[in-house]
């Protein structure tokens, strides 16, 4: 206990000695926080600095020394980057005039700019990782030892089969946009699982299947993801490895080039799903002009509206990364969906007494736990 | 405007090329195919000179010469070894190679996204959406911010109700999500108009080039301009 309080004392007394008493200057070298090392934070205060002097700040690694800013303020901060962060360094503030005369000089103690294995400012990222992981985790075990999660109907991928079914009556091709973000793009990677259960259905109905892609990977994975669903199917013949194909990297160039399938090949079904930006309306519109049944999908907020516009049915948000559990209807997916959902009841419940928390003791810091990470 | 004969021919190129594509708002014809397949083509060349000279040469050659020390060579030789498995898929017998270069890039990817969504997208929100009840009140002029924040806050949770997929949207709970799904399409609405808005300022933009440079290089072409 004794310990303690001395410690407190000690801890209460910091930030006094941090300050300077009154008329003197203060130059303070600092680590910069749970960063992975190499920084160094400089603050310096000098009262009463004459008009005609102006301050150089100097870095002192081992023998060398050298300038590394010149400032007239009097007060300041600065960062000082890409050091080694197992060096020991000081620095030397110097108040010099025109001529170069040093007038005063500050020194810094040595510091090291070390690297910090933990950031400690994202402990509730961390938290909250581990909570959702463990309802997911949690739902997902429960799903295999054959508890039944139900999911609510969605629309849009209700009538997936419907696209499909249409155009293999129709004789027709059906069209496959999986966006125009890379592999790396999580939302590419949720139209690529989808692009599976479509080229599943396809397989089964023998229907034509075009997909024009705008990046290597995605064309690589996608070409994985099609055939193996084709062999799943029993179809290994159907499949070939044309139905996915490269058009171009650039955004507009890509557009043009997917309105000019639409236009001449005449799809009677087309799926978007993935990351959209400008070019959602111009193939959202030219889908809808040649009259094909249009299932989009994107979790891009400022391009929804044009799909919800032109398309018949759309994936909103995170109906999209639900939209291969709700189609494939495996356990562990149906799962990891429910461990989901929990997740958005947790969050709600946050916000809840969150929100009375922070009514009631303002004081208590809740914004501040979420507000200022990292 | 001075304009040089050579930068007349690139003008009109430029506005030939954009009422080529226009003309697909007719319907497709051998003019828009021709502009269409010249700019897949000349954009796919474009980006594999750029990928060479932006990606490649600084991050693989100029950088091996820099190196110095094992982690330095390992963080380029990784990238590239991924590389090469990737161009395995040329060779059917060892074509599998490049999964591994494929479920390396996924799996990072979802990964490191997972941790900036969840930062971002959700922990963040909440902090945004509970911000405006730290300084509530409900005298001097607070009452409309005041208002303002239980909408917010409502409009949050009804949307959060929309996207809960373990149950149907039935009796009192569907009422919340329809709730939610107004929201949502309110949201979409404003985005719709102020999207539409920059769209029309980029068109503003093309005609004003077809006016302003266009025509002017043309009639420097045809020798009625200076």
């Amino acid at each position: 206990m004794k310990r303690l309080l001395v410690i407190l004392l000690f801890l209460s007394v910091i930030p006094f000695s941090l300050q300077a008493q009154e008329g003197e200057a203060i130059f303070i070298a600092e680590d910069v926080k749970y960063d992975s090392g190499g920084s160094i934070n400089l603050i310096w205060t000098v009262p009463d600095l004459e008009q005609n002097l102006i301050l150089e700040i100097f870095r002192v690694f081992g023998e060398t020394e050298g300038k590394i800013i010149q400032t007239p303020d009097a007060s300041g901060r600065f960062t000082d980057r890409n050091l080694d962060y197992k060096g020991s360094y000081y620095y030397v503030l110097r108040a010099v005039n025109p001529e170069g005369e040093i007038f005063q000089e500050w020194t810094t103690e040595t510091i090291i700019p070390a690297a910090a294995w933990f950031d400690w400012s994202k402990l509730i990222v961390l938290i909250a990782l581990v909570i959702i992981f463990a309802l997911i985790t949690h739902y997902i075990k429960a799903a295999k030892r054959g508890v039944e999660f139900t999911i609510r109907k969605i629309p849009a991928l209700e009538s997936v089969d419907e696209a499909i079914g249409r155009a293999t009556e129709m004789g027709k091709p059906i069209l496959f946009v999986p966006g125009i973000m890379d592999i790396d793009d999580v939302q590419t990677v949720a139209g690529i699982i989808i692009l599976g259960e479509v080229a599943s259905k396809t397989a089964a109905y023998d229907a034509i299947l075009n997909v024009p892609v705008s990046r290597s990977m995605v064309m690589s994975t996608a070409r994985e993801t099609v055939k193996e669903s084709y062999l799943k199917a029993g179809r290994p013949d159907a499949f070939n490895e044309n139905m996915i194909h490269y058009l171009t990297d650039d955004q507009f160039g890509y557009v043009s080039g997917v309105d000019g399938i639409m236009a001449r090949e005449k799809p009677a079904a087309i799926f978007m799903l993935g990351t959209f930006y400008a070019e959602s309306l111009i193939l959202a519109e030219t889908g809808n002009s040649i009259g094909a049944i249009q299932i989009a999908g994107t979790a891009m907020p400022s391009q929804l509206p044009f799909f919800i516009a032109a398309c018949d049915y759309t994936l909103i948000g995170e109906e999209l990364y639900a939209a291969s559990a709700y189609l494939s209807h495996q356990p562990h997916m149906l799962g990891a969906l429910k461990g989901q959902d929990m997740a958005k009841l947790l969050i709600m419940v946050i916000l809840i007494i969150g929100t009375i928390l922070t009514l009631l003791f303002p004081e208590l810091g809740i914004v501040e736990l979420f507000a200022n990470i990292g | 405007m001075m304009m040089t004969f050579a930068g007349a021919i690139g003008i009109f190129l430029a506005g030939a090329l954009t009422l080529a594509i226009f003309s697909f708002l007719y319907k497709d014809n051998p003019v828009y195919k021709f502009a269409e397949h010249l700019f897949i083509g000349t954009s796919a060349g474009y980006w594999f000179v750029y990928n060479v000279y932006n990606v490649f040469w600084p991050n693989v050659i100029v950088a091996w010469g820099e190196a110095e020390g094992f982690w330095a060579y390992f963080n380029i030789v990784m990238p590239v070894l991924l590389g090469v498995f990737m161009l395995m898929r040329l060779i059917p017998s060892i074509a599998w190679i490049s999964r591994w270069a494929m479920a390396f890039s996924v799996g990072m990817s979802v990964g490191f996204s997972i941790i900036m969504e969840l930062q971002t997208n959700i922990l963040q929100q909440i902090g945004a959406t509970l911000s405006p009840f730290a300084s509530l009140h409900f005298n001097n002029g607070g009452t409309a911010a005041a208002v303002n924040a239980i909408i917010i806050l409502l409009a949050v949770l009804s949307a959060l109700v929309y996207f809960f997929f373990s149950k149907e949207h039935t009796g009192a709970y569907g009422h919340v999500a329809k709730v939610g799904i107004w929201v949502l399409m309110i949201t979409f609405g404003a985005s719709f108009g102020y999207t539409v808005m920059a769209r029309i300022s980029l068109l503003i933009g093309r005609v004003q080039f077809l006016q302003e440079e266009w025509w002017v290089a043309i009639k420097h072409l045809i020798g009625l301009g200076s």
